[in-house]
């Protein structure tokens, strides 16, 4: 009796996360999913048909043929959707990248810190997070703008000329300074968790058997960190992907990314359908290094079970 | 207690591994026989012929030189100065924080002595880094690379040598062999059993044929059947491949078992080094007696020493005399250290002319199986272990608790200690 009641009480704390997940992310995909089959439309909501239960069966059949695949041909057919799809996905690859080669050296730093300042360093790494993020990419615009800080301070120490000025705001340069500065503590943070694990002889053993100990940080250190780096660039990469804050305030209008494409053709445009479309293409396109990503941590856990 | 069984069994493999590799003969024939307490006996149940450390010739292969090392205040190592001859098998055994694995690294070259040099086959190598030492070490927690496979574990040391690739598997394929572990070439670490890794750790570490191989606590992770057969796997690969072993161990059995000397080190410092026998029956301080085997320290204080006798007035059993050469002053403190095993016990009075009788009562009874302990309490206090084989089934009139017995040990069987 009382087992029972303890399986169904099991039972019905592991739905809670699915009824989550069904509630606020796959019935919303769904609606969105059905906007994006839809047609512009001056109306309210701004696009056609829409479903109604006063209409009956049959008027739900009649809508139902309504919907169409025109906007993602429409996606195809203006190359701007695809441009802002791969200049997505460039910038945010080049980010990773360059939030790898920031954040590795730091996170290694920490590893190899005193035990006893580690937890202040990871602090420090997490405390922007207790600033909003909005303000700390509006504080980047004060610093790169044209007679901004960074102008102010390379004229006080001589590497500009009192008559030049900086020009990296509403440059694709500030949307790269925006994404690793915000996002290098998700970087971090995995590479840290990764090499603090390490095992420490496992060097000493390297070099005592006649490796050089920078050629050991190869062999050894970075194998090793493999899971955390790869933790570390999907973290960054995929919302880089879909960014729309940073490109908007630092890129100026020459960026070209997704998200503010979306962004415009919601907002401007008040055409749903589309910007419809182009989130779930982005979803496609963001679901496939998701998956990888999964598959890679699943196997990185069947090694330590093993 | 136990390593009296496991130092005579050494001698089987000493004797079969000789014939395996001629040149090493050769070595210990050179070598003058032991050092011998008494005029025709030998110390111990084991005879040995290698023993450069009697030769005054023979030059130390591994010489510490008044090394001392700290670590901000602690001194891990305190003006030690030590030889290690080559083909030796030496042990450094201490409790935990003696300076013993300091020792090790300090050899391998990941610590560097304080104070002090360190000499290798007559060379200073205290400027040379870790990685172009020609020593390996055994890891106490193995230090397996975990994203690698047993063979590429194994090959790593002679891919950073740059042996050519055939050689290369060549070696890592005798080395399997060696340890027995050829089906598991490509496992990968967490793959193994702790004993399985352990094998593989030692290939890897004697892969490279080093000059000196170390080994920290090397077997302190396996159970006790499985250590007690690599300690014999342990001694039969030393004498095959010839090198010279120095092993780290906190683990007197395992000292005595494989060691051809051991150094007792407490606080930085060596309070004795010795053969296994040596150590065991003739431990130079109370610290010493009491670290190997279990052992009664009677204290006393002397009466007289001559013609080779000491005797010592003790509280617990009188006038107790030791055939010992001893330079001692009448009326110092002493204690006379008797190992269990040489006091025997019974209920009757022993004859008149019997050496060293002791009387009282039996306090506390640990029947092992194989022996029994009796703790038999003095009538001023003390207690004297005695240890007695049970050699047969039947007893007819067991010794049993607050029984009177008679204890009695021979001048032969006991050391006079000072300090």
């Amino acid at each position: 009796m009382a087992e029972h009641h303890d399986r169904s009480g099991r039972r019905l704390v592991l739905l809670v996360p699915y009824l989550w997940l069904l509630v606020f992310f796959l019935v919303p995909f769904l609606i969105v999913l059905k906007i994006s089959f839809s047609q512009i439309a001056v109306a309210m909501p701004p696009y056609t048909p829409t479903f109604s239960l006063s209409q009956g069966w049959d008027g739900f059949v009649a809508a139902f043929r309504q919907l169409s695949f025109d906007n993602y041909v429409w996606l195809t057919e203006d190359d701007l959707y695809i441009r802002s799809y791969l200049s997505s996905v460039w910038i945010a690859f080049v980010s990773t990248i360059i939030t790898l080669l920031v954040g590795y050296p730091v996170a290694y730093g920490m590893a190899r810190a005193p035990s006893q300042w580690r937890a202040t360093l990871l602090m420090l790494v997490i405390l922007p997070f207790w600033t909003s993020f909005l303000i700390r990419v509006y504080a980047w615009i004060g610093i790169l703008k044209p007679e901004g800080l960074l102008t102010v301070v390379l004229q006080t120490i001589g590497l500009l000329s009192p008559d030049e000025q900086v020009r990296i705001l509403n440059t694709t340069t500030a949307v790269y300074i925006g994404i690793v500065y915000s996002y290098l503590p998700f970087m971090v943070l995995p590479l840290y968790s990764a090499l603090e694990k390490m095992d420490a002889s496992l060097l000493e053993a390297a070099e005592d058997l006649g490796c050089h100990p920078l050629k050991a940080f190869w062999v050894i250190t970075f194998p090793l960190s493999l899971p955390g780096v790869i933790a570390g660039c999907f973290l960054v990469f995929i919302p880089a992907v879909g960014e729309f804050v940073i490109p908007d305030l630092l890129g100026g209008s020459g960026t070209l990314m997704i998200g503010k494409t979306l962004w415009s053709e919601f907002f401007n445009n008040r055409d749903w359908p589309v910007s419809s479309a182009v989130a779930v293409i982005l979803l496609a396109v963001l679901i496939i290094p998701i998956v990888l990503f999964q598959r890679a941590q699943q196997r990185a856990q069947e090694r330590e079970a093993g | 207690m136990a390593t009296k069984g496991t130092a005579a069994k050494k001698a089987a493999p000493r004797k079969a591994a000789a014939k395996a590799a001629p040149q090493k003969t050769a070595a210990r024939a050179k070598a003058k026989p032991e050092i011998s307490a008494e005029k025709s006996k030998m110390v111990g149940s084991v005879r040995r012929s290698f023993a450069p450390w009697t030769d005054p010739d023979a030059k130390p292969f591994i010489l510490y030189e008044n090394i001392t090392k700290r670590f901000g205040d602690f001194t891990a190592v305190d003006d030690l100065t030590l030889g290690i001859y080559e083909r030796e098998f030496f042990s450094l055994l201490g409790g935990s924080g003696c300076g013993k694995t300091t020792l090790l690294r300090m050899l391998a070259g990941f610590e560097t002595p304080t104070e002090g040099r360190i000499l290798l086959d007559g060379q200073d190598i205290s400027k040379i880094p870790p990685y172009k030492r020609p020593v390996n070490m055994m890891f106490q927690s193995y230090a397996l690379f975990p994203h690698m496979t047993v063979a590429d574990n194994i090959a790593f040391g002679l891919k950073q040598d740059k042996m050519p690739k055939g050689e290369i598997a060549d070696r890592v394929d005798e080395m399997l062999k060696l340890v027995k572990l050829e089906q598991f070439k490509s496992r990968k670490p967490h793959m193994l059993s702790g004993g399985q890794r352990q094998r593989v750790a030692l290939a890897r570490s004697i892969a490279k044929r080093p000059k000196v191989l170390l080994l920290d606590e090397p077997l302190g992770a396996l159970d006790k059947k499985l250590r007690e057969q690599t300690q014999f796997e342990l001694i039969d690969l030393q004498q095959q491949l010839g090198l010279t072993f120095q092993i780290v161990t906190h683990d007197q059995e395992e000292a005595m078992t494989v060691s051809d000397r051991i150094a007792v080190m407490n606080q930085g410092k060596i309070i004795q080094v010795s053969t296994p026998a040596e150590m065991y029956e003739y431990p130079n301080s109370r610290f010493v007696a009491d670290f190997i085997g279990d052992i009664n320290l009677i204290e006393g204080t002397i009466s007289s020493v001559s013609g080779g006798k000491v005797t010592v007035e003790t509280a617990d059993a009188g006038k107790l005399v030791v055939n010992q050469d001893l330079k001692a002053d009448k009326g110092q403190t002493a204690w006379i250290a008797i190992r269990p095993e040489k006091v025997s016990i019974g209920l009757k009075k022993p004859a008149a002319r019997t050496a060293n009788v002791m009387s009282g009562e039996v306090w506390d009874i640990g029947y092992l199986g194989d022996v029994s302990t009796y703790h038999v309490k003095m009538p001023a206090g003390g207690i004297v272990k005695a240890l007695q084989t049970n050699a047969t089934r039947l007893v007819e009139r067991p010794i049993t608790w607050e029984d009177q017995a008679w204890l009695s040990f021979s001048p032969d069987g006991a050391v006079v200690l000072l300090s």
